[in-house]
């Protein structure tokens, strides 16, 4: 029996060696050590051996199955690897070649810049306020110092609606009146800006639309004067458009603010060097503010002793325009997918 | 408003070497320069020359081959494609060398063979104005050789364009600009004093006015001119006016638009011979008054809105401050001239003008207010520019007033001051500021506080704040230093604004673009989306289509869609959140005016749709807003829409767009649809998101099949089937629909997968099947039946 043991313990290697399959190996594996095995053969042939020599076989047969079942093992691990091996070969996949993209969508460019713009003014410690796009006249004209037939009127060309008398209900022109619906309903200290869609009589051309959107801003303290007003919006201009772009004022006219400003920036495309776009001034024209007039604040029954305050505004389209170089206003409003998809963030 | 630097030095002696410089000053003033312009610049180098000869050029139909003499009597060929020249003319040639005024430079050249030594000029190529349809012809007579800028008679000078603003009417003037520059470069200005030759006679005696409407008119200055030659301006004068926009027309005419341009005074000439006893009246127009101005046009006057000057009669011969009339215009036969200086209220003005469309270089300066006394002076002026035509000034003057603004002093505070700039300014230095720019400061008798008169030419300035703005833009705003926020204040988004966001990024996230369509409708746009037409309309509309408010975002989105699918691009995917103006709730005034989330699916049916809204509604926590198919909303398919519910109230539809308004729109594909009362929808608390523990014990499924009526909306299973599950219903999934045989008609199968679980131990079967008996039993309850 020891010699049929050993026999089989001599060939095994190599018909384990021959197995090129896992398939194959296990037909090997049946073969040594199934139940119609020949180990198990030689374990049931044990029956007729005396005491003594069926212990010292059944060691033998123990240490041969130990041996088999190690090399069956080992070259199944072999056998496993390659035919793994195989298959993640035979699994390629060319990543470039697809077929159904889910599909994206995108922001309106308005809303990035909004966002954008609240997002700095957030940081900055301002809430943010909203109000109706059909005003009164009261609202968008009469507190804000614009009193009807005011040559100052003419500054902005007024879509009116059919309600009320006729032109005492208008689309508003500006997110001023929103200046005056923070102040009514609020108390100072107000720190606010107020993003919204404005309206114009205008034909809509490459650089107007008659619906556009601005940013206003307002704070009304004690205490604020035109330096926190130069300041603010130093503050602003570098952290909205990068640390390199400083912002100036100029002496203008609006009736809501005294001193009123125009707000330049340095031109963001030649950084102040002179461009086409700057027209080789070096610096862009971004909006309007000024110091609250003290008309405006007495309108809204705040005493311009005791409160002052500062509003600026300016127009959030041509920032979105600027940012990624379109060259005409009237693309962002057609609903173009072609247009929208460009601009996933 | 257009100045020349030359014409500015004529007040005060301003430096000529960097005109950039001096923009840049006036800009910083708030006198924005939008342009400057180098006259006489770029034209060295071209010369006049005498055309000797035409001939054909041998090889080019559109090029002939002028001889020209450039004084020496030597032939110089040049090749020419204008076809306006003779032999005999003096023309502009650009010689060899010369860099035009566009930048480009001449150099010898052969045109299909033959040389070209120059090139002839026309008047665009010379910057001397548009027309470039031929050479440009000059004055036969000139001496050969001259450089063009001699010849034409060109003063080097600059031409800035400045934005003036509506509360500086003393810088719509030469001489406003000058003095405001002067201030601030620290130059001494001064307006000179006109001579002029006056002669005998009492002008009361020849003329009269009579102002009998004081609120119209607060001033009006009468003076004759005698001895006048109607004839052409001299060339200087007609070069200033031209350079600023204006026409010269004739001398008397020229003169007068010089004074207003130099001075801010407009003013009127009449043809005295033609004002019958040389009486003026002046009042408010009547109703159906009717004109002819000066432009030739007939005009309707309205009463109480415009101001007429009438003569004797009572019959209207000018516009007040917007236009004289044409029956007693200046005409070659003119001997003797009316002028009227007068100050007209600005209101009055601005209305007249604005609702009569007729706005002039008098009446935009009327209408900011001009100076009441400088009326003399303008007067002198004018006859002063006319005296090489003859003019003199009659003795004596007609002045009558109406009701002219007063303007006491202005009590200004240092402390005022400094607090609203934030600045350190002292009362000397604000002193010394204003001076220059005709404020006459004096003690108030308090410590730092002055009294300020504002001279007559800035009527804006009435307020402290008035003259603080002066201070500052005087000081530089430059200058004042900026002071970093140190707000102790803290920003953040509103519940609606955070919410906002929120389902833009849901809805990218989902594959659907933003859209911002105009809220602007045509009339008919309402009816062809489905939607009852009343709307707020507008008033004064540029176009039709933009004539109606929206009062729902279907029509701008559907327009969007239709716009894509036009170029190709089908199944576009977008959606919009946008105000629609209904019309004024009862009581008030204002349109109701809402906020809406809309989706438009183009290429997809409902079901799209409805698992966006799926997606929105468990996102935002809208856990009570259920879709009711029982009423579908107007344009929407009715088989396949539904509205969106809220607490019993309608906050939104949802489905698809009926096919007959895709037809009348001009869609292919189908459009699924969905829009959201943002307000109505959000106002509720909602996206609390309570947290539910998971346990940690096995869950089970139930794969339950019912069959139920097509009239019973999946949804109200689903609920029948939560409330029987109770608590240990953890998820429910709806995972088939099915419909046909053996099911039959007017029925469907849904299957349903429960998933169940409880906190606290392994669910037994004993468990399952109570629960399944009792989700049963409440299928059953909305009439779902158990398949086998």
């Amino acid at each position: 029996m020891n010699d049929d043991i050993k026999r089989i313990g001599a060939d095994a290697p190599a018909r384990i060696a021959a197995a090129t399959s896992v398939e194959e190996l296990r037909a090997v594996e049946a073969d040594l050590l199934g139940k119609k095995g020949e180990l198990t053969a030689l374990k049931k042939g044990m029956g007729g051996l005396d005491p003594e020599g069926r212990k010292v076989a059944g060691a033998a047969l123990n240490e041969a199955r130990e041996a088999l079942e190690a090399a069956l093992g080992s070259r199944r691990s072999e056998l496993e690897a390659v035919e793994r091996a195989a298959t993640v070969a035979a699994e390629r996949l060319d990543l470039t070649e697809l077929l159904e993209l889910p599909e994206r969508g995108s922001l309106h460019l308005v809303t990035q810049t909004w966002d954008r713009l609240v997002d700095v003014f957030i940081g900055m410690g301002f809430t943010v306020a909203e109000g109706p796009e059909v005003e009164t006249d009261w609202y968008n004209f009469e507190a804000l110092n614009i009193p009807a037939a005011h040559p100052a009127r003419g500054m902005w060309d007024t879509l009116y609606v059919d309600l009320g008398d006729p032109e005492t209900v208008l689309l508003r022109t500006h997110t001023s009146p929103v200046q005056i619906r923070v102040m009514t309903d609020g108390e100072p200290p107000i720190y606010a800006v107020m993003p919204g869609r404005v309206y114009r009589r205008d034909t809509a051309d490459a650089s107007h639309m008659p619906v556009f959107h601005q940013i206003e801003g307002l704070v009304v303290d004690r205490n604020i004067s035109f330096a926190d007003l130069a300041g603010t919006l130093e503050a602003f201009t570098s952290a909205y458009f990068g640390g390199s772009i400083h912002s100036r004022l100029r002496p203008s006219y609006f009736p809501f603010t005294e001193p009123s400003a125009e707000y330049d920036i340095n031109c963001v495309f030649c950084e102040g060097n002179g461009c086409r776009t700057c027209g080789q001034t070096g610096w862009l024209e971004l909006g309007g503010c000024g110091m609250v007039h003290p008309t405006v604040l007495t309108n809204v029954g705040l005493d311009p002793e005791k409160w002052s305050g500062f509003a600026f505004g300016f127009g959030l389209d041509r920032l979105a325009l600027m940012r990624h170089g379109v060259d005409d206003i009237r693309e962002m409003y057609t609903g173009d997918v072609r247009f929208l998809e460009q601009f996933p963030s | 408003m257009k100045v020349l630097l030359s014409w500015l030095q004529e007040f005060a002696p301003f430096p000529s070497d960097d005109p950039v410089a001096l923009g840049d000053v006036m800009s910083d003033l708030g006198m924005a320069v939008e342009s400057i312009e180098r006259i006489g610049e770029g034209l060295d180098g071209i010369v006049t020359v005498k055309v000797l000869e035409l001939r054909k050029h041998p090889d080019a139909d559109k090029i002939q081959l002028v001889d020209v003499d450039l004084g020496d009597g030597e032939a110089l060929q040049i090749c020419c494609g204008a076809t306006n020249l003779t032999v005999g003319d003096v023309v502009p040639l650009a010689t060899l060398g010369t860099t035009m005024p566009d930048g480009m430079e001449i150099a010898r050249r052969k045109m299909r063979g033959e040389w070209s030594n120059g090139m002839l000029c026309s008047g665009r190529e010379l910057a001397l104005g548009e027309d470039h349809s031929g050479i440009y012809i000059l004055d036969p007579s000139l001496a050969l050789g001259t450089p063009i800028v001699e010849a034409l008679g060109i003063t080097p000078d600059v031409l800035f364009d400045l934005e003036i603003n509506p509360n500086r009417p003393d810088a719509m003037s030469v001489a406003g600009v000058a003095r405001d520059l002067a201030a601030r470069l620290g130059l001494p200005f001064a307006i000179p004093t006109p001579t002029v030759d006056e002669v005998a006679g009492d002008a009361a005696a020849i003329a009269s006015v009579d102002i009998i409407d004081h609120d119209l008119c607060g001033l009006f200055h009468l003076r004759v001119i005698e001895g006048i030659r109607i004839e052409p301006s001299p060339r200087w004068i007609a070069d200033r006016l031209t350079a600023l926009g204006m026409r010269p027309i004739n001398n008397v005419v020229d003169a007068s638009n010089y004074v207003m341009l130099e001075l801010g005074q407009p003013n009127h000439t009449y043809d005295l011979a033609k004002v019958p006893g040389g009486s003026l009246r002046v009042r408010w127009a009547r109703d159906g008054e009717m004109i002819t101005t000066l432009d030739g046009i007939e005009r309707t006057l309205t009463g109480g809105r415009d101001g007429v000057i009438t003569d004797s009669t009572d019959t209207a011969i000018g516009i007040a401050g917007v236009m004289g009339g044409a029956s007693t215009e200046i005409s070659e036969t003119t001997t003797a001239v009316l002028l009227e200086c007068a100050w007209w209220q600005p209101m009055a003005i601005a209305r007249s003008s604005k609702f009569m469309g007729l706005r002039s270089e008098a009446s935009a300066r009327f209408e900011r207010g001009v100076d009441p006394e400088i009326v003399d002076l303008a007067a002198r002026r004018l006859v002063e520019l006319l005296a090489p035509s003859g003019a003199r000034l009659g003795q004596g003057s007609v002045t009558v007033h109406g009701d002219l603004p007063v303007t006491p002093a202005v009590r200004v505070r240092t402390k005022r001051v400094n607090q609203l700039l934030g600045t350190d300014i002292s009362t000397e230095r604000i002193v010394s500021l204003l001076t220059p720019i005709g404020f006459v400061c004096e003690e108030a008798g308090e410590a730092d506080v002055l009294s300020v008169t504002v001279p007559t030419f800035r009527p804006d300035t009435t307020t402290e704040t008035d003259v603080i703005e002066e201070i500052a833009r005087h000081f530089g705003y430059s200058r004042i230093v900026g002071r970093a926020p140190t707000s102790a204040h803290t920003g953040s988004l509103t519940p609606i604004q955070r919410d906002r966001r929120f389902i833009r990024q849901i809805l990218v996230g989902l594959g659907i673009h933003e859209a911002m369509p105009l809220p602007f409708l045509a009339p008919g746009d309402l009816a062809r989306c489905g939607l009852p037409s009343e709307a707020v309309t507008v008033t004064n509309p540029l176009a039709a289509e933009e004539s109606i408010l929206r009062t729902s975002l279907r029509p701008g989105l559907l327009r969007a869609i239709a716009y894509n699918e036009s170029h190709r691009i089908d199944s576009a995917a977008l959606f919009e959140i946008g105000k629609a103006f209904g019309v004024p709730v009862v009581g008030t005034t204002l349109p109701d005016e809402r906020e809406h989330l809309a989706v438009a699916l183009a290429g997809s049916d409902a079901y799209a749709v409805a698992k966006v809204w799926a997606v929105l509604s468990e996102t935002l926590g809208l856990d009570d807003v259920s879709i009711d198919q029982s009423t579908p909303p107007a344009g929407l398919h009715p088989g396949r829409s539904g509205v969106l519910v809220s607490g019993g109230v309608p906050v939104g539809e949802i489905g698809e767009i009926d096919p007959g308004v895709l037809d009348a729109l001009g869609i292919r594909e189908r459009v699924a649809w969905l829009q959201l009362d943002l307000g109505a929808a959000l106002a509720a608390p909602h996206g609390e998101h309570r947290y539910h523990p998971i346990s940690r014990y096995p869950s089970s499924d139930l794969d339950l099949a019912f069959e139920v009526s097509d009239s019973v909306a999946a949804s109200a299973i689903a609920e029948a089937i939560r409330e029987a599950a109770g608590p240990l219903l953890v998820d429910l999934s709806l995972f088939d629909v099915f419909r046909g045989h053996p099911v039959p008609d007017g029925r469907r199968s849904l299957a349903y997968r429960l998933r169940l679980q409880a906190q606290d131990r392994t669910l037994t079967e004993e468990d399952l099947s109570g629960i399944q008996r009792t989700v049963v039993d409440g299928a059953a309850s909305v009439g779902a039946t158990l398949r086998g």
